[in-house]
């Protein structure tokens, strides 16, 4: 089965947001043909899933070995990571980092953390992207000597939304603020592991059936775009659902909606029974 | 003689004339007319302009008819018409053609606002080979998880039966 497509339609935050819900195993890989100063140029980036998880990125142009991920977070010189590359650049980074701890250049912490922020830096970049296309390989993973850290994608797609320029795109995507939010029911990532922002806790703070999205950004004093962009975040990462408020349920402005058909049980059960006999 | 009416809808190109056609028991009725437009012409060559029309006969007494909608937004004022009275409303997703989905979302909730009845979600063309699965669908489309979303391809008639069964059976149970 297929996922692939192009970013115009389904963005790099929308196809996070399928992932983590899907809870997928397997590589995303965006080829870019964005146009820069210089002209046309190929960017080709993977980022890499187990079970709607985050575990790698890298741009595959760039230097994503161990050494080099190292030296750009400050934990070596220039010079020792040159030395490394040059010396052990037959070596696995799994192999490498042990080494380096050996050696006491750097702790295992220290490479946890410079890993992960090299898989947000390549992921935060990754969403600015506005063209190009993607495909998702089910069960494709890194290679094995590579380090992987799980990161969860709720925090990585609202901080993509928190930088999202594009915001015709907000318009769309949630055209009808007479809506209300609530919490999924599927048991899921708890808000305690969410790094909200003050905004974005406001807006929580009001969820419920009840209250529409106008009346959450009305009571918080946010201008429409503001609240457009918390929810759209909050939905994106899953964290909450769109409902219609009991208002929206009947018709509005007093019109009666159309009279529904008046038919009898057994006219729907012959209906079936002649449907299954074609 | 009692009629009822269904209504088959989604975007351009996804699927509705091939549906109706795989069952219908006459000819379908189409309005189907060669593009003009070199955009839509890239896809197809003929496209349903007022609406397909097709029939089940159930006995001397009974008689099912399916209307399939003009997938082009310029033919939309024809939906609300065909909607009048219907017991209930399929939507084509053409799966392989993931520019289509946001169409596809708004049309849903088109037809949903003009009457209250139940729906199901065909993810059709499940055979092309680049179709995304039902499951991925139910979440790029945001279709909440007690509506049907059904794998279908338009082609094959009993595929067809099951997407009208389906249908059929949540008005059903809309009923008790
Ligand atoms: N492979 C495959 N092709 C399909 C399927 N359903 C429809 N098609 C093809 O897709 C094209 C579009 O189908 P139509 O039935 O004309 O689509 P439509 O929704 O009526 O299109 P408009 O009336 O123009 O909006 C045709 O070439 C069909 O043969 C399917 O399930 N699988
Ligand atoms: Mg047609």
């Amino acid at each position: 089965m297929a996922l692939k497509g192009d970013l115009k339609d389904f963005s790099t935050t929308q196809l996070l947001n399928l992932i983590n819900l899907a809870r997928k195993t397997g590589t995303l890989i965006i080829e870019s043909s964005d146009a820069d100063e210089e002209g046309n140029r190929e960017e080709l980036a993977q980022m890499a899933f187990r079970e709607g998880k985050l575990i790698h990125a890298s741009m595959v142009e760039e230097d994503g070995h161990l050494a080099n991920i190292l030296h750009k977070a400050g934990k070596l010189t220039e010079a020792q990571a040159k030395l490394i590359s040059e010396k052990a650049a037959s070596m696995g980074d799994k192999e490498l980092g042990l080494l380096l701890i050996n050696a006491g250049y750097v702790t295992r912490d220290d490479i946890l953390q410079s890993v992960k922020q090299h898989t947000l830096d390549v992921v935060y970049n990754l969403l600015t992207w506005n063209e190009g296309h993607f495909r998702f390989e089910d069960g494709m993973m890194p290679p094995d000597d590579r380090i992987t850290v799980p990161i969860d994608l709720e925090n990585v797609i609202l901080e993509g939304t928190r930088r999202l320029r594009e915001l015709e795109q907000l318009q769309e995507e949630l055209p009808n603020l007479d809506f209300a939010l609530k919490f999924p029911d599927r048991p899921g990532t708890s808000l305690r592991d969410i790094n909200l922002s003050v905004d974005e806790w406001r807006v929580v703070s009001f969820i419920n059936p009840k209250n529409s999205i106008r009346q959450i950004a009305k009571a918080n004093n946010m201008s429409e775009m503001e609240i457009r962009r918390i929810v759209y975040g909050l939905l994106q990462a899953g964290l909450v659902e769109l409902v219609r408020p009991p208002s929206m349920v009947q018709p509005l402005n007093g019109r009666r909606g159309p009279e529904r058909p008046k038919i009898k049980k057994t006219v729907v059960t012959r209906l079936i029974d002649r449907i299954r006999s074609l | 003689m009692q009629t009822v009416k269904m209504v088959i809808t989604g975007p351009f190109n996804s699927g509705k004339t091939e549906f109706i056609r795989s069952i219908s028991e006459i000819d379908v009725v189409t309005t189907d007319r060669e593009i003009t437009t070199s955009a839509e012409r890239n896809v197809k060559e003929a496209t349903t302009v007022a609406m397909d029309f097709g029939r089940i006969t159930v006995d001397d007494d009974l008689v099912l008819y399916l209307f399939g909608t003009p997938g082009q937004r310029r033919f939309d004022f024809m939906w609300e018409i065909l909607s009048e009275g219907m017991l209930g409303f399929v939507v084509m997703v053409d799966s392989a053609r993931p520019e289509t989905f946001r169409e596809a979302k708004s049309i849903l909730e088109t037809f949903r606002a003009y009457a209250p009845t139940p729906y199901v979600v065909a993810a059709n063309k499940q055979d092309h080979p680049d179709a995304w699965s039902p499951e991925d669908l139910r979440i790029a489309l945001r279709i909440e998880d007690d509506v049907k979303l059904l794998p279908c391809v338009a082609i094959d008639k009993e595929s067809v039966k099951q997407v009208l069964l389906e249908l059929l059976y949540s008005i059903l149970e809309e009923m008790e």
